[in-house]
């Protein structure tokens, strides 16, 4: 029994790293063949799936649902921009281990906090705490720039502790690509890194804390603390997609702090289906797709997301990936 | 001392537009136990609906006077409009999520936000919408030095008749006892004959209403923006945390501490007024989960 699940596992993982391989490759190839505008939109969907994966560590392996990630996604965002502003820093590097600290701060006094709760409380108090952020940056103009936000031009970035900068004639166009690659690059990292936690001891123990909490603890997991750095990882990730959303938008404002965003973040997550690893990945890609061509064909973009949404907690509560993954199931069956 | 006694006033008013909000928003939750997060936007529906119909009506009225009386009248009537929209949703939206877990409920709520949001963008537009004809009529009446609307005080005496009239029927007639029955045990309330079905249509459509009605009361002195919902939401949320969910008590109590603080913290410090709220809040949940009223 024990050889077979080993092998089982063993082709399996032949196969994830195969297709994910693959995957990467056509990402990779992408730029080369679509116009630079796609580029863009690729690179935005690449971000948000970091956050979605950094978000659905808590949703799907721990049975918490945020509804306060904007703040560690502005937190990150804010951090890139107070250090290029205040500190005049301009490598890239540095704005991400500097941003990623920050966030890291931040879910951790957030964390201690919420994971005091679960189910309806931690969304609340999740929610709560992130609007406390909302509120100074919207308050606190003189150090925030208020709704105006703060600017973060590309320009002044340089990537690779400044092997790469922006400088002179068709800088906008280097940056697309060097950026996509760039981000590409730490999404993959990122995937690889969510995937070895969550297959982890550590990964498991959250799994086992979601499905019955009275039974980890009999098991000896101490449940709070491993809530806590679940939350905190999570925080993290969202965090680091606020870093790298940051000089791609080319600006920084409460809205994305504000708590709709986080809905957003939620919403991307289930269109994609929170139960399988993938599903944060694909949804987020899908919904940033969605969005972009939604507001570009109307104006009433909200209706139309509204109504996906509405349409999917009804009709298909297991995502795209768990729809795909039930269809290809039923045709499996069906062939033999 | 003018200045103290007009902002003690002020924080009146908003303590019940508060209270109707919340109260609205706790009663959901007491019976059914769905956050419901389109309530500000149920909110800002009524409020664009009551101005709406105040405004055309004054519009086709004769003489283009249809008297303060009138007006009044015709204000609830967005409220009973948030009423129906409720008894609409909560058979086709709500009641086929009850068996599942409690996230899908907030994104199906989530969902309806965003689509309430725009359809009040695609009836009115982006121009906002008042009822100030109202408030102009009412007049003001002198306090110390300085002068104050009347028609603030009217929406407090709304707030203070919710506030009873929401007491009375709940805790003092056959119907409240089916409510209270149904809240706490749900499959009890069944087996002994209730119909929870339409008790949980007639509850959302009480908590709904009581949102409109928010709306109404305030759109005279206030007018109806596009947003107004999502920055309220999250105060009735302020509100029902502190006094606990679930709980009218709370509501009430909950709206008149969001209140004197905010109005305190615009006065005193205004940058962290909101983040002093929203911090208060989390205190309470940490201290006391169930908020200073509400039960386990």
């Amino acid at each position: 029994m024990t050889m077979v699940t080993t092998a089982a596992t063993g082709i399996s993982i032949w196969l994830t790293t195969t297709v994910s391989a693959f995957v990467l490759a056509v990402l990779a190839a992408l730029p080369q063949i679509v116009d630079p505008y796609q580029t863009v939109l690729l690179t935005y969907g690449l971000i948000m799936a970091i956050a979605a994966l950094g978000f659905n560590l808590l949703l799907g392996y721990t049975g918490l649902l945020s509804f306060g990630h904007s703040a560690y996604f502005g937190a990150g965002a804010y951090a890139v921009a107070f250090i290029m502003r205040d500190l005049g820093a301009h490598s890239m590097e540095l704005c991400i281990v500097g941003g990623m600290l920050g966030t890291l701060i931040i879910a951790a006094i957030f964390g201690f906090v919420c994971v005091r709760h679960t189910r309806i409380f931690f969304g609340i108090l999740t929610l709560a705490l992130s609007q406390v952020l909302w509120s100074l940056a919207f308050k606190f103009f003189w150090v925030t720039g208020g709704t105006d936000g703060i600017r973060v031009p590309y320009a002044s970035l340089t990537l690779l502790g400044g092997l790469v900068d922006f400088k002179g004639p068709g800088s906008f166009q280097r940056f697309i690509y060097a950026y996509y690659y760039y981000v590409l690059v730490l999404f993959a990292a990122s995937t690889i890194l969510m995937w070895v936690i969550a297959h982890s001891p550590f990964g498991k123990a959250l799994q086992a804390i979601r499905d019955n909490e009275t039974r980890a603890r009999f098991v000896g997991i101490s449940v709070r603390r491993y809530r806590w750095i679940a939350f905190m990882v999570s925080g993290t990730f969202t965090g680091l997609a606020g870093i790298l959303w940051v000089p791609l938008n080319g600006l920084t404002t409460p809205d994305i702090l504000y708590w709709p965003f986080s809905g957003e973040i939620v919403f991307m997550t289930v269109l994609g289906g929170f139960r399988s690893f993938t599903g944060p990945i694909v949804g987020a890609m899908a919904f940033n797709y969605l969005k972009t061509y939604a507001i570009a064909s109307t104006e009433y973009w909200q209706l139309l997301l509204g109504v996906v949404l509405v349409i999917l907690v009804m009709a298909l509560p297991a995502g795209i990936v768990g729809t795909a993954a039930r269809l290809a199931a039923k045709l499996g069956r069906w062939t033999k | 001392m003018t200045i103290f006694v007009i902002q003690i006033l002020n924080s009146f008013f908003y303590a019940a537009v508060l209270f109707l909000i919340a109260a609205g928003l706790s009663l959901i939750y007491g019976v059914m136990r769905i956050v419901n997060l389109a309530h500000g936007a149920l909110y800002a529906l009524g409020a664009y609906i009551s101005a709406w119909i105040v405004g055309s009506a004054v519009g086709h009225a004769l003489e283009g006077n249809l008297g303060l009386a009138g007006m009044l009248l015709l204000l609830p009537l967005g409220a009973v409009a948030i009423a129906a929209l409720g008894a609409l949703i909560e058979p086709t939206l709500l009641r086929p999520l009850y068996q599942r877990s409690e996230e899908y409920h907030l994104l199906v709520t989530f969902g309806l936000l965003l689509i309430l949001e725009d359809v009040m963008k695609l009836l009115f537009g982006r121009t906002p919408l008042s009822a100030g004809a109202i408030m102009d009529q009412m007049g003001s009446i002198p306090v110390g030095r300085l002068i104050y609307p009347t028609y603030n005080l009217f929406v407090v005496a709304v707030g203070v008749a919710a506030a009873i009239g929401l007491w009375a029927f709940i805790y003092r007639t056959k119907f409240g006892v089916i409510l209270r029955a149904t809240s706490q045990d749900r499959r009890m309330a069944a087996a002994l004959g209730i119909n929870v079905s339409r008790v949980y249509v007639q509850a959302f459509a009480i908590g709904c209403f009581m949102a409109g009605l928010g709306g109404a009361v305030v759109v005279p002195a206030q007018a109806a923006v596009l947003g107004l919902g999502i920055e309220v939401l999250i105060l009735a949320f302020v509100v029902v945390v502190i006094g606990g969910l679930g709980s009218l008590q709370g509501a009430l109590v909950g709206a008149l501490i969001v209140s004197f603080v905010r109005t305190a913290g615009i006065q005193f410090f205004p940058e962290i007024e909101l983040a002093v709220l929203y911090l208060i809040a989390a205190a309470v949940l940490l201290v006391r989960p169930t908020g200073l009223f509400g039960r386990a």
